[in-house]
Formats: C-alpha cells, sequence, structure tokens
C-alpha cells in the first residue's frame, strides 16, 4: 500500500517532468526555459526525497542540499547572463 | 677475424682514410694511395689459386648474430676467387685510369674514392660471404656506392635521374631478394649456403619453393640489369667512364649473375628455374643487341651491349642448371653451357672493361662522345683506335680474340640445348638456337658500326668543341693496354686459364656433380672441326656484313633513329602516376574536414563490429536477465532520451545548453534510482559546471550559423550516427549477455567483504577510489592538473594573432 502511493507519486513526479522538458523545448522566450530549468531542480529535490524512503536509505540526502545550492547557482548564472550578457564582471 | 676478413673489410677502412689523405697530402693524386689497395688484394688473392684449383674450399667462420643464424662466414672457392680477381684486379686498373682522367684541381677526388672504395669492399663482401644475410648487407652497399657514383657530378640533372633510377630498381630487387632469402631460412633452417645445397631436396620439395625462387630471382635480374629491369644500366652512363667501366661491365652487374651461380646447386634442376632464367637470358641478349645497335651515344651502345652479354651469360647458366637434372650420367652435355658462361664471364670483363676506357679516352680528347660527330680518328689515335678494334673484334666473336672463342662455347651450349630431351624442349627448344643466331647477327652488327663510326671516315674538327685532338696521355693508356692484352693472351692461350680459374668456378657452380677426386673437362681450342657452330659463325659474319653494306638504306629508318627504349617510357610513366596517383589519393582522403575523419573512423567501427558480429554469431540477445522497471523509471529514461534527441534540432545556443544541462541533471537523477550517491553528487557538480563555463564563453562564440548540407550527406550522417549507436548498444546487450551466460563471479564481492576488514571504511566506491585503486585516482588528479594549466597556459600566452597554430 505505502509503496504503492511512493510510486503513483513518483509517476506524478515524472509526469511534471515530461511537462517540464516540453516547455523547455518550446520556450518561447529563454526566460521560460530557465524558469522550467529551476523547476526541474526542484522537482528533482522532491524525486530523491521519495527515491530514499522508497529505498529505505538516507545516503541520499547530501545530494538535496546540494542540489538546491546548484539549483540556485545555475539560475543565478544563467538569469545574470541573460541580463548583463557576462557572467563574472570584471573589475575595471 | 682472420685475414681473409680483413681482405674483405679493408677497403672500408681505406675509406675512412681517403679524406685525410685528400686533405693533408694535396700534392699527389690521391688515386695513388687508393691504388695500392686493390693491387695488394688481387696478389693476396692470386695466391690462393693453388688451393682453389686442387678442389679446396676456404671457410673462416666469424660470429656476427650467431642467435639469428647470422654469420660473417668468408667462403673461397673457385666461383668467389674469380670474382675476387676480378674486382680487385679491374679495380686496380680502372683506379688507374681514374688517376689520369679525373683532374686533380678540378675534380672532388675524395668524394670519388671514398665512394670507389665502399663499392669494392662490398663487391668483395658480397661474392666471399656463405651467408645469405650479410650477402644482402654487403649487395645493399654496392646499391647505395653505386647511386653514389652515378650521381658523382650531382649538379647535373641527368645524373641524379640515372642516380635515382638505379637506386629504385636495384633497391626493388634487393628487397625482393631479401624475401626470397627469408622463405629459404623458413624452408631449410639455415642462412648459409652450404647447408642450402647440401638441403636441395628438401626446398625442392617444398611449396614454398617457387616464391623463393622468383623473388631470389628479381633481385639477381635487377641488378644483372634482365630484362625487363635492364632499363636503369643505360641511363647509369651519366657516372664518370671509370665508374661505368667498373661498376657497369665488370663487377656489380655480374653480382646478379654471381648469385644465379651460386644458388644453382640450390634451386637447379627445377624446370622453372632452367626456363626462367634461360628466356630471360635470351629476351635480354637479342632485345640488348637489337637496343644496342640504335644507339647514338658510345657509352649507350656500351651499355646496351652490356645488358645484352649479361642476358647471354645468364643464359648459359640456365642452360647449364639442367645439369642438376641428371644427378648422374654423363654431364658433358650441360657443362659446355656453364664452362661456356664461365669463360665468357671473364672474357667480356676484359674486352669491355678496356672498351669503356677507349670510350672515356675518346670523349676524354674530343669532348663528344655522339657518334654522328666522331669519325676518322684512327690515324690521331692509333692506340685507342687499336685497343677499341680488339675489344671490338673480341665482342663480336672474330678468331683470333677470346670473344671468338666463348661465342663458340656458346653455340655449342645453345645447340646441346636441343637434345635435352627434357622440360618441353623437344617443343620449343629450336627458338633457342635461332634467337642466338640473330641476337648475334645484331652483335656483329653494332661492333661494326661503332668502330666505322669512331675511327673510320672523315675527321671533321668543326663538330667538336675542342680546338685539337691528340692522342691521351700514356697512363691514361696503361689500363686498357693491359685489358687488351689479355684479350689477345686468353684468345690465343685459353687453356691457361682452364685448369687454374675455370674448373674450379664449375665446381663451385655445380657441386655434387662431380665424385671427389674427378674434374671437368676444359678444352677450348679454336679450331675443333667443321661442326655447326663454326658454320653459324660464318653465318653471322655474313649476315652482319650484309646488314653493315645495307646500312645507308635503313640509315632512315624510324627504327635506327628512335633511340629511346620502350620500357623507360613505361618506367616514366609508371613513376609519374605513382606519384600523382598518391597526390590524388591523399587530396580525396585528406581533406582537412575534421566530420571527413569522423565518417571514417566511425565507418571503419561499424564495419569491423558488425564484420565480428556476423562473423561469431554475435549478438547474442538471449537470457537476458532483467530487472524489473517501475513506471517512473521508464518516464525519467524517456524524458531523457527526448533531451538528446531535442539538441540536433535546436537553433538557440541557450536553448541548447539548458538541455544539455536538464540531460545531465537527469543522469544524476537516474544515479540516484540505481543507488549510486556518490556519482549522482559528482555529476550534478561537473554538470553545474559545465553549465556555468558554457555561459562563461558564450560572449566569445561565433553565431550559430546553418550549414546548408546536401541531402545525400544528410543521409550518410544519419545512417552512421544509427549505425554507430546500434553496434554500440548491440556490443553491450552482448558483452551483458555473454557474460551472464559464463556466469563469472564479480569481483565486487571481495570489496564488500573486505572494504571494511582491510581498509577501514565503510563507503565502498571510496575506499575503492582511493585504497584499493588509488593509482587510477593519482592519475586522474595529474589529468585534472594538467587540464588547469593547459587553461592558464592557453588563455595567458595565447597568440596575439596571425600567427600560424
Amino acid at each position: 500500500m505505502f509503496d504503492t502511493v511512493m510510486i503513483i507519486a513518483l509517476s506524478a513526479l515524472s509526469i511534471a517532468l515530461v511537462l517540464l522538458f516540453i516547455r523547455i523545448i518550446i520556450g518561447p522566450s529563454t526566460q521560460d526555459r530557465i524558469l522550467a530549468l529551476d523547476a526541474i531542480g526542484v522537482l528533482l529535490v522532491g524525486f530523491i526525497g521519495i527515491l530514499m524512503i522508497l529505498q529505505d536509505t538516507s545516503v541520499f540526502s547530501d545530494i538535496v542540499l546540494v542540489l538546491t545550492i546548484l539549483g540556485f547557482v545555475g539560475t543565478l548564472t544563467l538569469s545574470k547572463f541573460l541580463e548583463r550578457g557576462v557572467v563574472i564582471d570584471r573589475d575595471d | 677475424m682472420t685475414l681473409l676478413h680483413w681482405a674483405v673489410l679493408s677497403p672500408f677502412i681505406a675509406a675512412i682514410l681517403i679524406p685525410f689523405l685528400y686533405k693533408y697530402l694535396k700534392r699527389i693524386h690521391t688515386g695513388w694511395f687508393v691504388f695500392i689497395l686493390p693491387l695488394v688484394l688481387f696478389i693476396y688473392f692470386l695466391s690462393f689459386i693453388p688451393r682453389t684449383s686442387s678442389g679446396e674450399a676456404i671457410l673462416n667462420n666469424l660470429d656476427w648474430v650467431p642467435s639469428l643464424g647470422i654469420n660473417f662466414n668468408v667462403y673461397v672457392d673457385g666461383l668467389s676467387l674469380l670474382f675476387a680477381l676480378l674486382i680487385t684486379g679491374i679495380g686496380a686498373l680502372v683506379v688507374l685510369y681514374s688517376i689520369y682522367y679525373l683532374s686533380k684541381r678540378k675534380e672532388k677526388l675524395n668524394n670519388f674514392y671514398v665512394y670507389l672504395l665502399m663499392f669494392m669492399g662490398a663487391m668483395l663482401g658480397v661474392v666471399l660471404s656463405d651467408n645469405l644475410i650479410v650477402i644482402y648487407v654487403f649487395w645493399e652497399v654496392t646499391s647505395i656506392a653505386s647511386s653514389l657514383l652515378i650521381s658523382y657530378w650531382y649538379t647535373r640533372e641527368k645524373s641524379i635521374y640515372g642516380a635515382q633510377k638505379s637506386m629504385y630498381i636495384t633497391v626493388f630487387g634487393g628487397l625482393s631478394m631479401l624475401a626470397g632469402f627469408s622463405l629459404l631460412y623458413i624452408i631449410a633452417g639455415t642462412f648459409s649456403i652450404r647447408e642450402l645445397v647440401a638441403n636441395a631436396d628438401i626446398i625442392m620439395a617444398s611449396s614454398l619453393f617457387i616464391p623463393a625462387m622468383i623473388l631470389v630471382l628479381l633481385g639477381a635480374f635487377t641488378k644483372s640489369a634482365q630484362f625487363p629491369f635492364h632499363i636503369w644500366l643505360p641511363d647509369a652512363m651519366e657516372a664518370p667512364t671509370p665508374v661505368s667501366a667498373y661498376l657497369h661491365s665488370a663487377t656489380m652487374v655480374k653480382a646478379g649473375i654471381y648469385l644465379v651461380a651460386r644458388l644453382t646447386g640450390v634451386f637447379g634442376g627445377a624446370p622453372e628455374w632452367f626456363w626462367i632464367i634461360t628466356a630471360a637470358g635470351l629476351i635480354t641478349l637479342i632485345w640488348g643487341s637489337i637496343s644496342a645497335v640504335r644507339q647514338k651515344d658510345l657509352k649507350g651502345i656500351l651499355a646496351y651491349s652490356t645488358v645484352s652479354q649479361l642476358g647471354l651469360i645468364m643464359s648459359l647458366l640456365g642452360a647449364g642448371s639442367a645439369a642438376f637434372y641428371f644427378q648422374d650420367g654423363d654431364s658433358a652435355l650441360y657443362m659446355t653451357a656453364i664452362l661456356a658462361a664461365v669463360f665468357h664471364l671473364i672474357n667480356h670483363a676484359t674486352f669491355k672493361g678496356s672498351l669503356f676506357m677507349a670510350v672515356g679516352i675518346v670523349d676524354h680528347e674530343t669532348g663528344t662522345r655522339d657518334i654522328r660527330k666522331l669519325g676518322g680518328l684512327m690515324t690521331i689515335m692509333p692506340v685507342t683506335a687499336t685497343i677499341s678494334l680488339i675489344g671490338l673484334a673480341s665482342m663480336a666473336g672474330l678468331p683470333p680474340f677470346n670473344g671468338f672463342l666463348s661465342k663458340e662455347l656458346f653455340l655449342t651450349g645453345m645447340l646441346n640445348v636441343t637434345e635435352y630431351g627434357i622440360f618441353n624442349l623437344e617443343a620449343f627448344g629450336f627458338i633457342i638456337p635461332i634467337i642466338a643466331f640473330i641476337a648475334s647477327v645484331f652483335t656483329f652488327l653494332y661492333c661494326i658500326l661503332m668502330f666505322s663510326k669512331t675511327f673510320m671516315g672523315k675527321f671533321d674538327i668543326s663538330k667538336l668543341k675542342v680546338k685539337h685532338v691528340h692522342e691521351a696521355p700514356a697512363g691514361m693508356l696503361i689500363s686498357p693496354v693491359i685489358l687488351a692484352v689479355l684479350v689477345i693472351v686468353f684468345g690465343l692461350f685459353p687453356n691457361l686459364l682452364a685448369y687454374s680459374i675455370i674448373e674450379p668456378a664449375m665446381a663451385a657452380i655445380a657441386p655434387g656433380i662431380l665424385s671427389p677426386g674427378e674434374f671437368f673437362d676444359v678444352h677450348i681450342t679454336h679450331w675443333h672441326g667443321f661442326s655447326a657452330e663454326l658454320f653459324m659463325t660464318i653465318g653471322i659474319i655474313v649476315l652482319g656484313v650484309l646488314l653493315f653494306m645495307t646500312f645507308k638504306k635503313w640509315e632512315n629508318t624510324a627504327f635506327y633513329r628512335g633511340e629511346k627504349d620502350l620500357f623507360n617510357a613505361a618506367y616514366d610513366y609508371g613513376y609519374d602516376g605513382l606519384i600523382k596517383g598518391s597526390q590524388g589519393l591523399t587530396r580525396i582522403q585528406m581533406t582537412g574536414r575534421l566530420r571527413d575523419y569522423f565518417i571514417y573512423m566511425c565507418t571503419f567501427i561499424i564495419l569491423i563490429m558488425g564484420y565480428t558480429m556476423y562473423r561469431y554469431n554475435l549478438p547474442l540477445i538471449q537470457n537476458l536477465d532483467l530487472s524489473p522497471i517501475p513506471i517512473y523509471t521508464w518516464l525519467v529514461i524517456s524524458v531523457f532520451v527526448g533531451s538528446i534527441l531535442t539538441i540536433p534540432f535546436l537553433n538557440n545556443r541557450i536553448a541548447i545548453i539548458i538541455t544539455t544541462g536538464v540531460s545531465g541533471f537527469l543522469v544524476a537523477l537516474l544515479f540516484v534510482l540505481f543507488r549510486a550517491p556518490d556519482l549522482a553528487l559528482t555529476q550534478l557538480l561537473i554538470e553545474t559546471v559545465s553549465v556555468v563555463l558554457f555561459m562563461l564563453v558564450f560572449y566569445h562564440l561565433p553565431k550559430l550559423k546553418k550549414v546548408k548540407t546536401p541531402p545525400r550527406m544528410k543521409t550518410i550522417k544519419l545512417v552512421i550516427s544509427i549505425g554507430f549507436g546500434l553496434m554500440i548498444t548491440l556490443g553491450s546487450l552482448s558483452a551483458f549477455s555473454m557474460g551472464q551466460e559464463a556466469n563469472y563471479e564479480s569481483i565486487s564481492e571481495y570489496y564488500t567483504e573486505n572494504s571494511k576488514e582491510k581498509a577501514g571504511g565503510y563507503n565502498i566506491v571510496n575506499v575503492i577510489l582511493v585504497d584499493f585503486r588509488g593509482l587510477d585516482t593519482m592519475l586522474e588528479v595529474l589529468v585534472v592538473s594538467l587540464a588547469v594549466l593547459t587553461v592558464v597556459s592557453l588563455i595567458r600566452l595565447r597568440f596575439k594573432g596571425g600567427e600560424d597554430v
């Protein structure tokens, strides 16, 4: 019963993944794609969380933490690029 | 090292000293120092005559590479001694001649004598070695020395052309010969000629007999200028005349003859050997004599005449090899041919050497060798004319000179062939004496033409470049006079050589024919009754004179005016074609575009893997014991595949980067699904860094261009990509399936059991990385640091622009 619920939840998340991916492909603007990528990052957090319950382990918890940071950094990088055209400014 | 070894190597040692002598003793012509060596060697080799003529052979061993059976064993028997005497004797005369021929002031004598001594040593090595590999080594040194000597005047284009041509052809033959020697080694297990002769029946029975024989013969034929490899010899006439006299008439071109004679004991008796050598010799004989008639250059005539005479000797050796077919019984029928070959070998060396020297004198004094410009030199250069007359009469086969005797013997040998009754000779045998006869007529003709055009007729100074023509200095005449005297002496007293030199040489060519203590019957006389040979000689003279009388009629025909050999054109076209063809091939293949090279590589991987799978009945996709795949995994994988498939169709670079990022994240997710936390962590970090890196360089990337590719190219790329993916997939599936079938125990069992116990860690992946397989990690760290350094240097030390990478 519990397993079934988990698998249904995972499947629902996978469908969300498919839908987000469609958004990445069709765009239409770059901002849409970046948001979709960010959302995929968040989605992965949930995915991994459920997997940890399903697999009865806690080894992936640090991955969840890293993922949240990376999702933030990645989105920040892409957004800054869109705003400024460069990722790292020069001081001069 | 015995004295004999030193004798073979002494010219090389002398060659080292020559440049010093040339530099520090400028006042004396360097040739005088060189002259001593062949003279001493000649006398030294003369001292062997008593021993070899009693049937004794001298063998001195010296290990070189004993583990490979390669030893510098010096072997002296009748045949080797004959050649050694020719090489040193004529070598001494040629050096003497060259002292007067080459100017001390104008020429680079050090080069000349170094090359010449190199050649002399190599030639001695060829004829005195018992080991095939040692023979090959010396053989190639003769090729190199010969090319160096041909291109002695290296500023002339024709010299370079001739040197290259002779190099290509003789080295081609040399390499074939090496292959043949290797095959002989495979059959008999030895490189020693004497042991090969002892094992001749094993070699005869082997299936490698024919390939070995043909490869060895290629070497002999290219060196001895046999048809159709004779084309290098006329072009080698660009060498200084002493070189032509020495290398291209008396010694080097006879190396092939030596090899054939030496290996007759191994191959002789086989019908193929008989037919190939006899036929090649006869074709060379007639082709050379006909071509010689057409030449206008004196050295050209002599070159083709050398070709023709070498063919004659070769055909005699072929005819004589039949002696091995009947091991017992009366061998006189066959041995006449071998006798004629040996005798003519000596005679040819004497008269051809003198003729070349005479031509050199004419060239030296008049400044030309063109017979259309020369004429009437008889009274101006009486000594040279006499020498030429003797040489040409001997070459034409007139009594009382030695050429007459060997020609009679040659005709006897060729007539005997028709009586053999083996190798289908009853059907075709009658052609052989006819070819010999026609070739002799032409030989006679070019001898008369050469003499009459040079020394008779009218003397016309206006055609010559020099002001005053006179006889050569006495020093230049010494050598040709000695050779001409030898021509007469051997002609008048042929039996002088019979049992001292000729008979031991015959016994060496045909080992095992005689029982110990026996000798071949050698008796050469001028008069042996009214035989067929005599009438043939008369016929040759009559027909030759008739052709000469009617010379005016065919003087203007295309046959006479054309000088070029047909096979020269074939060589030139072949050479150009080879260069153009390979350039064209390279141009097609090396496009400079990476995508083409990728196509080649992928195509070959597909073909090789596909063929391997087809050949071994793969792929073995059966009994796959797969785990069940839950629905969410299917969805994740389909998104992953979808993201990969989308990338080629995207036009926006940011979209491409984002899609790549998505696929990277999904890979990390798959790692999580398959329970690999460390991999997932690393993958996430690396993927993010890559996306950031792409964004960093984004600004500098050029605009994404849509290149219009033709549909055919698109199809090719599609097919190759699909094929490649398919092959890899099938390969992995087969590997998995085969692994299951073999049911090996996995090595990971060991790690799970011992990770805590032996390494003190729970994280097996990390323990493997830093403990069990720490070396790999260390090198990976090295790779990363190298990459960092490379990036730094690429950015810091980048070119300012304009430079080529």
